[in-house]
């Protein structure tokens, strides 16, 4: 069994124990943060001792026979794709567990869902089987389900509803292009490194372009890209902090992870005839996610609608790399390692800010931003945790922000220029985090503001290393750019066949 | 000419050891039958006893009769191949699950030893549904699954059932005048009534004569199947009839017919003038079954009315892979496969309202969660399974069936069949969302912080909760769900699973 197995499975095991044993609800808390630190130590030491060639084959590989009646195995391993997403996993689950610390609505079952959720999660990245990247993707919208109809408020039921019934739909519909391509490959298979090497459906014209569109729709509607994200403002607002953290933080990137996993490599003249839509959706989307951010009161909804912008750069940088006419092959690569770093960045700032919301909402019971102001007085350490998170978000240099916007810039306009467009995002997305800022945190300490606690060592501890790590990818992206390139690489001239 | 001889000469075969595991389960029916005759009330678990005995003795036999070759015996009016082997087992096997989840229910009545006979010998005419080779086994051994199936339907004595038999006995008897027209007219134009003598001969028969007995057979089929447009018995039975009748009634019989329909399917001469496009027949049947069963399923508010308008939609899925019977090799072990997970799928969410009987609407079962965590969880598997969720039995099934769909060129049907899953979503959660809603009584404790009296199972049960054996029943299937992909899938790809011709 490989190691990987055992980061991807532990956190199941854990959960069965914790609903099977009822054990006291501060051991429930810290048996999940133990757990977590676990997760951390264990992906830290296989990073520090993967391979040093990293362009031959996947890290950590395991595969065994699992449904052979429809040829699809248990086959995991990981790549520079999915490197940085497993290690985003751990990092944003661990510091979820540090918050939970806190939570005192049924904290045993809590750290269960959320230990499962854990496996769901490192499962979707370090799937190479199509058919167990869609288990894992499912049982993820599962748990998301439960952690907000049981721990959310407001109309949680409803909008947890809505969540689930939207992305089931859309894992329906990446289900059918799955089956599309099982059927297409000779002989039948699942196995996503066979897929990408043989490509089947590779110059069947019409068929390839609907099996691609079925699985766009999906990963579209995870993503979520404009029009499909309907179902994401209500889900955040009403999920509970760590819940959001991790929808906004992993969950989201289950589907840009789909298009460079499955899309790109298994369909790759599809893509390219589909490049110029994903291309416009993701302009669309980034510019819709920040005017609709830029109207909003609630605090909660508008760090939900910034992630709708910010995931449209991730889209936009995808679409770039299809269009092949008049680009450079080295375009196309910077444009896949910023979508990756992108992912990466979002992950880490998000899951902080929707953190730090959490906290808004766990003083007052408002997400509201008019009922508040001059929280820098009563609340230093909040205001200035608040500030680099808003500052890292908005794309600051020196954050993690910066690092991937500027590469999907770089290599999205170097391919089609016509991406220029997306950059009016990131001037709105630093208007709306800067007034955020003002309404919020300056002036007179008026309305709920006043006798604000600030933020406790706890939430410190779980707050804090987040945004240490997007200040350290800011100023040393070397290490984590290392890991991508190779595999961007791979990726263009897979796409480019 | 000689080897035309030597294959006539080995189809009239008489082996009666072939039929051993049918035998056994006649041989229970009867015993048990007269086991209750002679034995006091308090001691009628001694029937259950013996019909369990035969179920066991008929699955050992199933599982021999599975390692000896794939034939026909009897003149070739029945078919020994994987598939019955197949069927035998997922009969057998859900028929121990009905009686183990009935025990709370029919134990020390007046009717106990009565309700085994009648399950066993529903249970026999639908293996041999499935393995009949002849269109006048298939006839006698539709009457053989429905007639008992009228007198158990109607054990339960309430105005409900009453109208739930009479419904179902009228249809049942009209589809089953409608297939004995079917097998007339097909017999009279083949002029033979073995599955082998009419791929030969209706090839040159008129085809609207063809059209009309085939349809007229599908007809009587669908009925036991509990697919549009023979369907309006099913959520009726699942309602009114006892929970051991309704789990059985809406689960088995299906097994068995779904098979029949495949194997008549597959015996249908192609090309010719008889080769009328049945794939598209079955597929409508199918988008209609389970647009139909969701649709009606929305507005449930009784959970086991709900579950039976989810079997109708269930049917619509299991008819995918009928519709391309003998277009691509991967329809039949897409059929058997999904009628596995959705035989243990549908009794283990019976076995949960076996266990809570007094619960019979959506809103009682609030706080479930809480009052009974094992029950919940049970349910939450066998709900989150009947919608299709991964890694459980009818997710594999499912998976299997849009395959082979797709492979035989119903690629429009998959994509009818997926929005119709996110659909039935919607009702599966109308019933999950209140158990995991705390309950009415206990919701301002439960909110407050780090109250361990909170935790579920800590507050007393709201209604009272019936034997073991039915709650055994409810876990050990919603365990064999969940696990379905790495405990029996495993065992199905021994089999090569194609058909005897």
């Amino acid at each position: 069994m490989s190691v990987l197995s055992i980061v991807v499975f532990l956190p199941l095991v854990v959960a069965c124990f914790l609903v099977a044993v009822r054990v006291p609800d501060t051991a429930a808390r810290w048996i999940w943060c133990a757990l977590s630190a676990a997760e951390v130590l264990l992906i830290a030491g296989m990073w520090l001792g993967r391979p040093a060639d990293p362009s031959t084959s996947l890290d950590f590989e395991q595969r065994v026979g699992w449904i052979s009646t429809v040829a699809s195995s248990y086959h995991v391993g990981l790549d520079g794709l999915s490197w940085p997403l497993v290690a985003l996993t751990v990092v944003v689950f661990a510091s979820c567990s540090v918050y939970a610390l806190n939570e005192g609505n049924r904290p045993r079952l809590h750290a269960a869902l959320f230990c499962f959720l854990q496996t769901t999660c490192l499962g979707v990245f370090a799937a190479q089987d199509l058919l167990l990247f869609f288990v894992f993707f499912d049982l993820s919208i599962v748990g998301m389900y439960f952690a907000i109809a049981g721990w959310g408020h407001g109309q949680a039921a409803r909008s947890a509803l809505m969540f689930f019934l939207y992305t089931f739909l859309g894992s329906l519909a990446l289900l059918v292009g799955f089956i599309g391509l099982y059927l297409a490959a000779t002989p039948h298979t699942f196995d996503i490194v066979e897929l990408s090497r043989t490509a089947p459906l590779q110059g069947s014209g019409s068929v390839g372009v609907l099996v691609l569109g079925a699985i766009l729709l999906g990963l579209a509607v995870k993503t979520p890209t404009f029009p499909f994200h309907t179902w994401l403002p209500p889900a955040h607002t009403d999920a509970p902090a760590v819940g959001s953290a991790v929808l906004a933080g992993v969950l989201l990137k289950m589907g840009t992870y789909g298009f460079v996993r499955i899309a790109m490599p298994l369909l790759p003249d599809a893509w390219r005839d589909w490049a110029w839509v994903v291309l416009a959706v993701g302009i669309v989307s980034v510019l819709y996610g920040a005017l609709v951010a830029l109207a909003q009161t609630n605090l909660k909804r508008m760090i939900a609608y910034t992630s709708v912008n910010h995931m449209g750069y991730v889209v936009v940088a995808v679409g770039a790399a299809g269009v092949l006419t008049g680009s450079a092959e080295q375009a196309r690569q910077v444009a896949i390692v910023g979508a990756v770093t992108q992912m990466v960045s979002h992950g880490l700032i998000t899951a902080a800010l929707f953190l730090l919301a959490g906290v808004v909402h766990e003083r007052t019971g408002t997400y509201d931003m008019g009922s508040f102001g001059g929280l820098a007085r009563p609340a230093p350490r909040y205001a200035a945790l608040f500030a680099i998170a808003a500052f890292a978000s908005l794309g600051l240099p020196g954050f993690s922000g910066f690092i991937a916007e500027f590469q999907v810039f770089t290599g999205a306009i170097a391919t089609a220029p016509i991406s220029a467009l997306a950059v009016l995002g990131i001037l709105i997305t630093a208007a709306l985090f800067l007034r955020a800022l003002q309404r919020l945190l300056t002036g007179e300490t008026v309305g709920r503001s006043v006798g604000f606690r600030d933020l406790g060592a706890v939430e410190m501890c779980a707050i804090g290393p987040l945004l240490i790590l997007a200040l350290a990818i800011g100023v040393l992206p070397a290490p984590l750019l290392d890991v991508i390139t190779p595999t961007a690489g791979q990726l263009v001239d897979l796409v480019g066949r | 000419m000689i080897t035309a001889l030597t294959s006539a000469m080995t189809m009239t075969n008489e082996d009666p050891l072939a039929l051993l595991p049918e035998i056994c389960l006649l041989a229970g029916a009867l015993l048990s039958l007269l086991a209750g005759s002679f034995l006091p009330r308090q001691r009628q678990w001694v029937a259950r006893l013996i019909a369990v005995a035969a179920l066991l003795g008929s699955a050992a036999a199933s599982v021999v009769a599975l390692a000896g070759p794939a034939r026909t015996v009897y003149t070739s009016t029945y078919a020994v191949d994987d598939a019955t082997g197949a069927v035998r087992l997922i009969v057998i096997a859900a028929t121990l699950l009905v009686i183990a989840l009935g025990v709370s229910e029919v134990s020390g009545t007046a009717r106990e030893s009565e309700t085994y006979c009648l399950l066993l010998l529903s249970a026999l005419g639908t293996v041999v549904l499935a393995g009949a080779h002849d269109l006048l086994v298939l006839a006698v051994a539709f009457l053989l699954a429905s007639i008992p199936l009228y007198g158990l339907i109607g054990l339960a004595r309430t105005s409900a059932a009453a109208e739930a038999v009479l419904k179902t006995y009228l249809l049942g008897a009209l589809t089953n005048i409608l297939l004995l027209l079917g097998v007339a007219l097909l017999a009279a134009l083949a002029g033979a009534t073995t599955y082998g003598g009419l791929t030969t001969e209706l090839a040159d028969s008129p085809a609207p004569a063809v059209a009309v007995g085939v349809v007229a057979v599908l007809g009587g089929l669908l009925f036991k199947a509990g697919g549009v447009p023979a369907h309006f018995w099913v959520p009726d039975a699942a309602q009114g009839g006892t929970v051991t009748a309704a789990a059985f009634a809406t689960t088995v019989p299906k097994i068995g017919a779904l098979i029949a329909i495949y194997r008549l399917l597959e015996a249908l001469p192609r090309g010719g003038a008889a080769g009328l496009d049945w794939p598209l027949l079955i597929a409508v049947l199918a988008a209609l079954s389970m647009t139909l069963g969701n649709l009606a399923a929305f507005g449930q508010d009784d959970p086991r009315r709900l579950l039976g308008w989810s079997t109708v939609s269930q049917v619509g899925y299991l008819l995918m892979p009928v519709a391309v019977a003998g277009r691509t090799d991967e329809a039949l072990p897409a059929l058997l496969l999904y009628l596995a997970g959705y035989a243990v799928t549908n009794l283990g969410a019976f076995a949960v309202t076996a266990a809570l009987p007094e619960r019979r609407t959506l809103a009682s079962y609030r706080g479930l969660a809480r009052q009974q965590p094992v029950l919940a969880g049970a349910l939450l598997v066998c709900l989150l399974s009947l919608v299709g969720t991964p890694p459980t039995a009818v997710f594999t099934g499912k998976v299997a069936a849009f395959t082979a769909a797709w492979d035989g060129g119903l690629a429009w049907l998959v994509v009818v069949a997926a929005l119709n899953t996110a659909a039935s979503l919607f009702y599966y959660l109308r019933w999950i969302a209140p158990v995991f809603r705390p309950d009415a009584e206990t919701d301002g404790k439960s909110r407050s912080r780090g109250d361990a009296s909170s935790f579920p199972g800590f507050s007393a049960p709201r209604s009272p909760v019936t034997g073991g054996t039915t709650r055994a029943s409810a876990v050990v299937a919603a365990v064999i769900v969940l696990t379905f992909a790495v405990t029996v899938l495993p065992l199905a790809n021994h089999f090569d699973l194609q058909l005897t011709r």
